[in-house]
């Protein structure tokens, strides 16, 4: 399976995720400039994180005007896995191919730490190779993470077993302490309706390696390479 | 024409002297446009002139050195397998007392250029901030607050968004920084040894260009505005803070780094302190070459600068390419593909000035080596030599002991950082090893597939009580931190914060210091690569303390190597590596006790501290060693209960020293050189101790890792048992409580 890793200018990720993948075998990864226009040969896409546009306007809100955009979406519509990590769930939010938003940190700060996540539901194509209730280990690095939408949308979230990882302690609960943003219910990732898009503020790209504390990241990426 | 008057010649801060030797250079009169290039470019900022006779004493070759210091814009260091490390340490002390968070932003931004100026993709940053006391209500208190939270700020808005992790460093908090915040900051970069960019403007005929954010009217003449004393008059400076774009800078960063792997370049500068003009005479005089730019191609962000205005800006995200003449087409496609403005504004002759036109008409024509490296050398007056009495103890009668220890982690130099560094993303390049809050930051360099350990480290009350003792133990304890992670070092730059150099007894305090560190680096077998003097660092209320600050590196050999400062399991057993010490002259219990700085500082035996840090590393390699942690500010009591509570689980200690005091202060909090606290299995306990008696390395085990979550030390005859829940409330919420609200 091979995965597009987008550069978008102002991505800082990018690097993490190519070589965090291509450490996966049978996951080689490369990268597709924003200014491309075709996704031929490849079979996921990652949107990575960083500050694309330098987030000037609104995290998220000038990317998804790039030319690459048309053709995620092009991607997503026919069924390819497509997984947006930080900048990348903010793009895919402002792409419209998630709903609701990411809002400024509750504590007003970036923060830069390890986080636990409960797999609020292991049957989808990006948490399968956990299971539903299991606890990841793995870091969070942003100023602008809080997820927002309206009750309805959440609503319709939960309903649908879209929400994937909430944040949550290390016994599992999902308590407001351990809410590292302000996130409404605690969401730290979500997927589409059709399951095949999936973003989320963790960095799993940061938890593949035992020197940096933590490989539970593998069970993201091992997931969209068993479905 | 403005017309040059005295008036005018000392408001740039230009001596008669020196306006005699500008009249000499030129064999006229300089026009106000030059008088401004001189100024900018002869001030202590750019030309080190009050420095540079006593850097000269630095150690800065060696057999890893690939670039010296002063050679290029950073040093360069041999890590092995034909890779090299790039790193240098700068401040932006001036900017960030004025506008904090810009002031902070632009100093990560300056030192990231100069990192991939050499070629290298920058790795990580660190930085070593200093700023006045945070705790209290008045307005100087709220002042160093908002100085703080901006600092921090403005380092993880521009770090963060560029992508490079901030994974160490330091904070100090002391009233002499009360109005001089310093912000030294710290960047490392990696490069293959055949990519290392030389910034001279070489072959003759060779276009140059300009490229990255239009020049503005920010930042004039900075480096001028920071080779000055800070008054009550300073905020009205701010035009001379640069205002800074990460995301232009990360363009800058890939459309440099994928130009030079183009093989179209020929030489490189940035534009830093003193943009256009200094990157212009520099890159001349290292070329032995002439450079010509016409001020009418500079891309400008508003309309109707002067010459002088273009000339002095120090607008950032610059910099100035020298290409190889026939590829500018190539060129010109990687700046287009990454959006970055650009403009052939001159290029390289062979007649050795640095000329400035304005359309037809020239504004500037000085000989570049003239300017870039005869710029006066001064050695100011130094004071007579006077050193602390030794510390009479009997002043200081014995605290209690038990609200000592909590009065110490709760002084803000000393409490947990994680307020600090969870603003940094430390962990984006998937290479912190060892997260900040340990002794050295450890990082593996993904790119090259090495492990290097950093860390910055100065404790300025040693330096005001003995500069040069101070500036020795600022190596020694760098060293130590790194061996303590199992690295050796490998060299160091610095950066040298003093205040105004014309009053004696700061000039001596330079010349101390510089002489002790560069005999430490000596010792250490540690080069000195290059790094920062920031001179002036002086509020209405006096100079700063003496605060040269170290940045080491050194480099893990194995990944099995590498060492926390964390407690691991119960039953293991704690060895004190060197002796206990008595030395309480200058310490932190005494400044957060009794609230002075008093007495000498201790002692730096070398042939003890090297024995000490090369044991250490030795039983680490050998896989014995499971936590490892350096005696320094609040001496043993505080870097044990570190060792208990800093880690991912909180273990506890009881512990046993039987000092010759019979206070229990001095054994608690001195703080004597060349102690490492280490924990090791309880069986390889009797191994370790004969291993470091062989090696002639005074140890003995202190105690035992328990499960319990308790501190206890017996010492003096008493015994003091501290809860590891009270010590960490006090430990990790003492900067978020005041800075709360």
């Amino acid at each position: 399976m091979k995965f597009a890793v987008l550069r978008f200018p102002g991505s800082n990720c990018d690097q993490d995720c190519v070589h965090a993948l291509n450490a996966i075998p049978g996951a080689p990864a490369d990268y597709v400039w924003h200014k491309d226009t075709s996704l031929d040969g490849f079979d996921a896409v990652v949107v990575p994180g960083g500050f694309s546009y330098g987030d000037y306007l609104r995290c998220g809100a000038i990317a998804r005007f790039s030319p690459i955009m048309k053709s995620v979406k092009e991607f997503a519509a026919s069924g390819g896995p497509v997984i947006g990590i930080c900048n990348g769930f903010q793009i895919l939010c402002e792409s419209g191919l998630l709903p609701g938003a990411l809002v400024r940190n509750r504590g007003l700060h970036f923060v830069c730490k390890h986080v636990s996540l409960r797999v609020e539901n292991a049957a989808s194509r990006f948490t399968n190779a956990a299971t539903t209730g299991q606890i990841l280990n793995i870091p969070i690095a942003h100023g602008e993470g809080c997820y927002f939408a309206d009750d309805e949308t959440l609503l319709r979230l939960q309903t649908n077993g879209q929400v994937l990882l909430r944040y949550c302690d290390a016994q599992g609960r999902t308590t407001d302490d351990v809410n590292p943003n302000g996130s409404r219910e605690n969401i730290a990732g979500i997927r589409n309706e059709a399951g095949n898009v999936f973003g989320l503020m963790p960095h799993p790209e940061r938890a593949c390696d035992p020197l940096l504390g933590s490989t539970d990241g593998l069970a993201i990426f091992q997931s969209i390479l068993q479905s | 024409m403005t017309p040059i008057t005295p008036e005018i010649i000392a408001k740039h801060g230009i001596t008669p002297d020196e306006y005699s030797r500008i009249r000499e250079i030129l064999g006229r009169d300089p026009s106000f446009t030059e008088l401004g290039v001189f100024s900018v470019m002869w001030s202590e900022h750019c030309s080190y002139k009050n420095s540079k006779l006593e850097l000269k004493k630095f150690p800065t070759t060696g057999p890893r050195v690939l670039v010296k210091a002063g050679e290029e814009n950073a040093g360069v260091i041999d890590i092995g397998d034909g890779w090299a490390i790039a790193f240098k340490m700068e401040s932006h002390n001036h900017p960030s007392a004025v506008e904090p968070f810009q002031g902070a932003a632009t100093g990560v931004g300056g030192i990231i250029r100069d990192i991939f100026t050499m070629g290298a993709r920058p790795v990580f940053s660190m930085n070593s901030l200093r700023f006045g006391d945070i705790r209290g209500e008045s307005a100087e208190a709220r002042t160093n607050r908002r100085l703080f939270a901006g600092v921090v700020e403005g380092i993880s808005h521009y770090g963060n968004c560029i992508g490079i992790p901030t994974i160490g460093g330091e904070v100090y908090f002391d009233d002499s920084y009360a109005g001089n915040p310093l912000v030294n900051v710290f960047c490392l970069g990696i490069l293959r040894h055949d990519q290392i960019a030389r910034g001279g403007a070489v072959g003759i005929g060779n276009p140059v260009f300009y490229v990255g954010a239009e020049t503005g009217r920010d930042g004039l003449a900075g480096a001028a505005f920071a080779s000055r004393e800070l008054t009550e008059e300073s905020k009205e400076d701010r035009p001379a803070v640069q205002v800074g774009d990460p995301f232009r800078e990360k363009l800058l960063l890939e459309a440099c780094l994928e130009l030079l792997a183009s093989g179209c370049v020929a030489g490189i500068q940035d534009m830093g302190a003193a943009g256009l003009t200094c990157s212009t005479c520099e890159t001349a005089s290292r070329g032995g070459t002439g450079v010509e730019i016409d001020l009418n191609l500079v891309p400008k962000r508003e309309t109707g600068m002067t010459p002088y205005e273009i000339l002095l800006s120090e607008s950032q995200e610059r910099m100035l390419v020298i290409v190889n003449k026939g590829e500018e087409d190539k060129v010109r496609a990687i700046f287009e593909k990454w959006d970055l403005p650009y403009a052939e504004v001159g290029v390289v002759n062979d007649d050795g000035m640095m000329r400035v036109r304005e359309g037809d008409s020239v504004v500037v024509e000085i000989p570049a080596r003239k300017l870039a490296d005869d710029a006066p050398l001064y050695s100011r007056e130094a004071a007579a030599k006077s050193l602390p009495a030794p510390l009479d103890l009997s002043k200081f009668p014995e605290a209690d002991c038990a609200a000592a220890l909590h009065s110490l982690l709760s002084h803000p130099s000393i409490a947990s950082k994680r307020w600090v560094w969870s603003q940094y993303d430390h962990m984006v390049r998937l290479g912190a090893t060892v997260l900040p809050g340990s002794d050295a930051a450890v990082f593996i360099v993904r790119e090259a597939d090495k492990i290097l350990a950093a860390s910055t480290d100065c404790n300025a009350i040693y330096c005001l009580q003995d500069p040069r003792e101070g500036a020795k133990i600022a190596v020694a304890e760098a060293a130590r931190n790194i061996a303590c992670t199992g690295a050796v070092p490998l060299a160091l730059t610095d950066n040298l914060n003093f205040g105004n150099p014309h009053k004696p007894e700061n000039f001596l305090q330079i010349r101390e210091a510089v002489e002790g560190m560069a005999e430490a680096c000596r010792k250490f077998d540690t080069p000195v690569t290059g790094g920062n003097v920031s001179l002036y660092n002086e509020s209405p209320a006096g100079a700063i303390d003496p605060t040269p600050t170290v940045g080491m590196v050194g480099i893990v050999e194995d990944a099995k190597h590498i060492t926390t400062q964390f407690f691991k399991a119960s039953g293991d057993a704690i060895i004190l590596v060197g002796e206990p010490g008595d030395e309480l002259g200058a310490s932190h219990y005494l400044l957060a006790v009794h609230g002075v700085k008093a007495g000498p500082p201790p002692k730096l035996d070398y042939d003890k501290e090297l024995a000490a840090q090369d044991a250490v590393r030795k039983l680490i390699r050998s896989g014995l060693v499971k936590s490892a942690h350096d005696c320094a500010e609040g001496g043993l009591a505080v870097a044990l209960a570190e060792s208990c509570m800093s880690g991912d689980t909180m273990l506890g200690a009881t512990v046993k020293i039987s000092p010759d005091s019979s206070r229990a202060d001095v054994p608690l909090f001195n703080e004597s050189q060349s102690r490492i606290i280490i924990s090791v299995a309880a069986s390889e306990a009797p191994s370790v101790l004969a291993l470091l008696k062989k090696t002639g390395v005074p140890a003995l085990q202190i105690g035992t890792v328990t499960a319990e979550e308790k501190l206890e030390i017996a010492t003096a005859g008493k015994t003091f048992s501290w809860p590891l829940s009270g010590l960490l409330e006090t430990w990790s919420t003492a900067i978020p409580s005041l800075m709360r609200g």
